[in-house]
């Protein structure tokens, strides 16, 4: 339907920002995400696994991405990584891709309305939580190749 | 020049900070809007920006809402980007570009709340109004999330709907087109949108040419207290969050631009 196809554009053009396409030229990239459950954070979960998908096929990157989403709830307050239920009783829900070089915004969906100071604050908790997940990413390669 | 070497030759003129067709970086094209033309329509506006041109019809269907919301009506946006607005596009099953910006505009209307879907509703449980809102891109010359955005809040300001009563005995609607009434829009949002070019310089309102050599694009869409409705970067080159507060800045300002023409363009339609 026509939201996936919007999803479908917002991680292509994710994945066309860090991939270096120039080292493959003439070369098509095929990214296939199964949703097997969703229990809120979505398209946060599907950022990550596109990323780990792309470093586990060892294509060049320019730097990595991970997905974080906030959700702010009626009194203003953040929270990160929320469930389906918090989703939907939140004011606004801000999904940021953060990528890892130097902490930068490489993509922003917003759902409801907030204000910019609530959106600044939602951003620097986004590249906070984004060095779990970068730990994360790293422990996971590590265990996969230290066998 | 120009088809040798696009790129250079943009960048020859960003250097002096300006745009080939004489711009500044911040400066929108001309913005031109024309409502209620479309006379089979319940609400119609013609939008251009540039050359971009964009057309929203609205009609007005009556029917029976959701079981789950029983007082709620139905908006239901559709952008459609024909194969006459642009040689990029083919006729046949609407491509990604149309499907995301019909998504975009849903999520517009729905995040920025300015229609009430209560507003919509006429008898509880039995009947509502849907609105159909048809975006069609005449001209395709960049910024289509823009013009669109703007061609919608100004044919939903032009909407008159005929009142309707639904008669207790026979249980059947009676409308009445004699009676109408125009719809109460809460919130007024405008989208602007920004090309990113070499991960550094923000240009405002790109047309087609800059939008195919920009490395990213942002779209913040603002309403009237100067809350954020929508930020929508669809991946690209990536930002620091200084340069998308300098973004945001930019979409407050104009959207008082827009607020002031689309109130001077209601006002000038003399009322029957």
């Amino acid at each position: 339907g026509v939201v996936e196809r919007s999803r479908e554009q917002l991680l292509r053009q994710t994945c066309e920002a860090v991939v270096l396409g120039v080292l493959h030229p003439r070369t098509a990239i095929t990214l296939v995400l199964q949703v097997l459950s969703d229990a809120g954070s979505l398209l946060s979960c599907c950022l990550n696994a596109a990323c780990m998908g792309l470093l586990d096929a060892g294509l060049p990157l320019s730097s990595l991405f991970c997905g974080v989403t906030c959700a702010l709830d009626a009194n203003g307050a953040i929270v990160l990584d929320p469930t389906t239920r918090q989703e939907q009783e939140a004011r606004a829900v801000l999904t940021f891709a953060i990528d890892s070089a130097e902490r930068k915004v490489l993509t922003v969906t917003t759902k409801g309305n907030c204000s910019v100071e609530e959106m600044q604050q939602c951003l620097v908790a986004a590249q906070r939580a984004a060095d779990t997940i970068f730990q994360f990413y790293r422990d996971s390669v590590r265990r996969r190749y230290s066998k | 020049f120009r088809t040798v070497e696009p790129l250079e030759y943009y960048r020859r003129f960003l250097k002096e900070n300006c745009r080939p067709d004489g711009r500044e970086l911040g400066e929108f094209r001309a913005t031109t809007v024309n409502i209620g033309s479309i006379t089979t329509a319940n609400g119609s506006a013609l939008v251009k920006l540039g050359n971009t041109t964009v057309i929203c019809g609205v009609k007005a269907e009556l029917a029976a809402p959701a079981a789950d919301s029983a007082n709620k009506g139905y908006i239901v946006p559709n952008v459609e980007l024909p194969s006459l607005c642009s040689t990029r596009f083919r006729s046949g099953p609407p491509g990604e570009e149309a499907q995301a910006a019909s998504q975009f505009i849903a999520d517009v209307i729905e995040n920025s709340q300015m229609i009430a879907k209560e507003d919509l509703c006429i008898a509880n449980g039995k009947l509502a109004w849907v609105l159909y809102c048809d975006i069609i891109c005449l001209d395709y010359d960049g910024n289509i999330l823009d013009a669109s955005a703007f061609a919608l809040l100004a044919a939903l300001k032009n909407v008159q709907l005929p009142s309707v009563t639904v008669n207790e005995e026979t249980g059947l609607s009676e409308v009445n087109l004699k009676q109408k009434n125009p719809l109460t829009i809460r919130k007024h949002p405008v989208a602007t949108s920004f090309a990113v070019f070499d991960d550094t310089l923000l240009i405002v309102d790109p047309t087609a040419e800059e939008e195919d050599l920009a490395t990213g694009t942002v779209t913040i869409v603002t309403d009237d207290e100067g809350r954020l409705c929508s930020v929508h970067k669809p991946g690209g080159s990536p930002l620091t969050g200084a340069k998308l507060q300098d973004c945001i800045t930019r979409a407050i300002t104009r959207h008082k631009e827009v607020k002031k023409l689309i109130d001077k363009v209601i006002k000038s339609i003399k009322p029957k």
